[in-house]
């Protein structure tokens, strides 16, 4: 079995986490936000099972279980809140709901 | 009976407290009946207690109850306790009998005043606080109900605040007596200092045992509570508060400035008169500024033009007259002195403010005349009122008061002809300017008619404080004819007797005398000022006239030596550097809150760029540690 070296896979972890962060950085529809939030996740997630692999530790495989069930729930509750937002002001633009701020 | 005691302050505190808590609510009938039966109850309850008191002479001379402990910090005692004597008895029984009757009064003179539930709150808040004033037997307390009556004094001058000139007067009152309540607080100081109790009794009996007559330090001591006394009573140099505290409604000026509080000063020297008698030099110097204020604030009376003033300067004088007596030590007589002013100018008072609402706020005597035949009830009690403070002989009570005490500031030990001759002058001049009021407002043309008349509750209230000033005088007759001594006799019970000397000269001529001048005062002024007014308004625009108006400048120096300097010191001392400090704070908390508020935009990826890079910056940092 090829084996790829553990600095590999966590690389390819960051680079995964890095492409989420930038993709919520740049994006300004909020759906696509959520997403790039969801590739963090996973990124997280996959930091997981590398290290349960690579310590042979059952550990991993459950902490991802538990980030599937949190994310799930979290999307949940964005998708929701998504929806009065757009309910609202008729926009998904980040940048256009910024009503919470000091006003000088 | 010693339960009444504690209940007597306790009253007029409990109608204060559900009249500023409820009072907003209450229809104005329900604030009346709070506020008017709370002091005729305390009026029924001091009576009794009167009563019971004099019935339990001469075996028990005082009764004392301790309500609780209110401060107790290891040297540090001070109960909440009242002391009844003859003395207290005799400030209660005016306190609540007259203030009951004004109360009364100013249901109806206040009927349409919006303040009507505030109005009674104060009024009495001040009766509970004059009462613990007398009651107290610790003079920590009696300081508290000292400060009460300033503050319900303040704020009753204040009353109408919308107008500025109040508010001023209000102020003015209120720091012109601080200057003699700090004086009067160290002395308390002093006395606890010396002696490590606040009960008035024990300080009394250790001074008399451990100071010697004369000491520095009870000279110091002596003169410390003068300065309170000066300062509440209105006398030389702090008198000048009084003419401007007319600011405030008449009832409060017949209650507060006249009959009770301005004669807490009096009660204050009364009651520690055994530091006085140690220190001979202050009490010498109490009969000179009394004697001096009698003549200062008579001549100020005669060129005054507003109604109400010239009942303060005459307060302020006649309260001359008592201090006068508490320096030749005449003490019961400066305390029967006391108990008939408080009769005869709360009538005076009533009686001029009854004329001013009438007249729709006229306070100028010389807009007002022919007021004697509009007004026939109003007239007869301000004449019985006017001739009671003008010690008109035989028949009015403010003459056996008065002229106690003029022989008595001759024939005491420590009186001296100077004085005498002060009191007589000063006896002339009050005689002079009560009936010039008489003349001028009530004879003569009528120049503004009168709106509407005196309700029935204004009224009684005047008509029964006519009958004390004239009645009032006949329980204490002089040797020379009657020699009837029911007031002294009680007041003896707390107070020491007068010591005379042998002056060489019988009471009666001296009485025949201050009688005659008397007369010639009244007779002139219905000389100049009725028959013949060219004379009186020859002077009116002399100097002189214009100086007795301004109560003789010492507002002008005042504000000359003390004023002036302080408003010049604090421009100088504006921009200091304590200021640049406390400003610098202020400024920087001003910039940084503009620039913080700065990152605060609402944008969202905004947040989330400063929340990477500090991310970055931390792990940046721990990886390069």
């Amino acid at each position: 079995m090829l084996t790829v070296p553990v600095e590999i896979q966590i690389l390819f972890a960051g680079i995964l986490f890095l492409l989420g962060l930038i993709g919520l950085l740049v994006r300004r529809n909020m759906i696509f936000m959520l997403m790039s939030i969801e590739v963090m996740f996973n990124s997280a997630g996959l930091v997981f099972i590398i290290a349960g692999n690579h310590w042979k530790q059952p550990d991993g495989q459950v902490m991802f279980i538990f980030i599937l069930a949190v994310t799930a729930v979290e999307v949940a509750i964005g998708l929701a809140l998504l929806l009065q937002v757009y309910h609202h002001y008729k926009t998904l633009d980040a940048d256009s709901i910024n009503k919470l701020k000091d006003y000088h | 009976m010693a339960t009444y005691t504690a209940l007597i302050p306790a009253i007029p505190l409990l109608g204060f407290l559900v009249l500023a808590l409820f009072g907003p609510k209450l229809s104005r009938r329900a604030i009346g009946n709070i506020g008017v039966s709370s002091i005729g109850i305390v009026a029924l309850l001091t009576i009794i207690t009167g009563i019971e008191f004099i019935k339990s002479l001469p075996g028990v001379k005082s009764y004392s109850v301790v309500v609780w402990e209110w401060i107790n910090a290891g040297n540090l005692k001070a109960n909440i306790s009242f002391s009844l004597d003859a003395l207290s008895l005799v400030f209660c029984f005016v306190i609540t009998f007259v203030g009951f009757l004004i109360h009364v009064y100013s249901v109806g003179f206040m009927a349409k005043d919006e303040g009507f539930s505030r109005f009674f709150a104060y009024m009495n808040l001040f009766v509970g606080s004059m009462l613990i004033l007398v009651l107290a037997d610790n003079i920590l307390l009696m300081y508290l109900g000292w400060e009460g009556v300033g503050l319900c004094s303040y704020l009753l001058i204040g009353f109408w605040y919308k107008v500025p000139e109040n508010g001023y007067a209000a102020r003015k009152a209120f720091i012109i007596t601080r200057i003699g309540d700090t004086a009067m607080i160290i002395g308390i100081f002093i006395l606890f200092l010396s002696f490590g109790t606040f009960n008035i009794e024990g300080i009394m009996q250790q001074a008399s045992e451990k100071w010697i007559s004369g000491s520095s330090i009870a000279v110091l001591t002596a003169a410390l509570l003068l300065g309170g006394a000066l300062g509440k009573s209105a006398q030389l140099p702090l008198q000048t508060w009084l003419p401007d505290a007319m600011a405030g409604p008449s009832p409060v000026s017949a209650l507060i400035h006249a009959a009770t509080m301005v004669t807490a000063g009096v009660y204050l020297i009364a009651r520690t008169h055994v530091l006085f008698n140690l220190a001979p030099v202050v009490q010498a110097a109490i009969a000179i500024i009394g004697a001096l204020t009698l003549l200062i604030a008579g001549f100020s009376a005669l060129a005054q033009h507003d109604l109400k003033r010239i009942l303060a300067y005459s307060t302020i004088s006649q309260i001359g007259y008592m201090f006068l007596a508490l320096g030749v030590g005449a003490w019961s007589a400066a305390v029967f002195h006391f108990m008939i002013h408080a009769f005869f100018k709360a009538l005076l008072f009533l009686a001029a403010g009854v004329v001013i609402l009438v007249l729709n706020e006229e306070h100028d005597i010389f807009r007002m005349g022919g007021l004697r035949k509009k007004m026939p009830v109003i007239f007869w009690t301000f004449l019985i009122g006017s001739a009671s403070l003008s010690a008109l002989p035989l028949v009015t009570a403010g003459f056996y008061s008065k002229e106690e005490i003029l022989w008595f500031s001759i024939s005491a030990e420590k009186g001296g002809t100077l004085l005498w001759i002060a009191g007589i002058i000063g006896a002339f001049l009050t005689a002079l300017y009560s009936f010039r009021m008489i003349f001028i407002a009530f004879f003569g043309e009528a120049r503004t008619q009168p709106s509407f008349l005196p309700g029935i509750r204004m009224t009684i209230p005047l008509i029964i404080l006519a009958a004390l000033s004239v009645f009032g005088g006949f329980i204490e007759l002089p040797e020379s004819f009657g020699n009837f001594h029911l007031f002294s006799n009680l007041v003896d019970n707390t107070l020491p007797e007068t010591i005379t000397r042998e002056t060489g000269y019988s009471e009666i001529l001296f009485q025949s005398l201050s009688a005659l001048i008397a007369l010639t005062g009244i007779y002139l002024a219905y000389v100049i000022y009725l028959k013949k007014p060219a004379i009186s308004e020859s002077f009116y625009n002399s100097r002189l006239n214009k100086f007795f108006e301004k109560g003789w400048a010492f507002d002008r120096l005042y504000d000359f030596l003390f004023v002036k300097p302080a408003v010049w010191l604090s421009e100088i001392d504006k921009d200091d550097i304590f200021d640049w400090l406390n400003i610098g704070i202020s400024r920087l908390a001003i910039l940084s809150n503009r620039l913080l508020s700065l990152t605060q935009n609402g944008k969202l990826r905004w947040y989330l760029l400063s929340f990477t890079i500090g991310i970055a910056l931390i792990l940046t940092y721990m990886i390069l540690k």
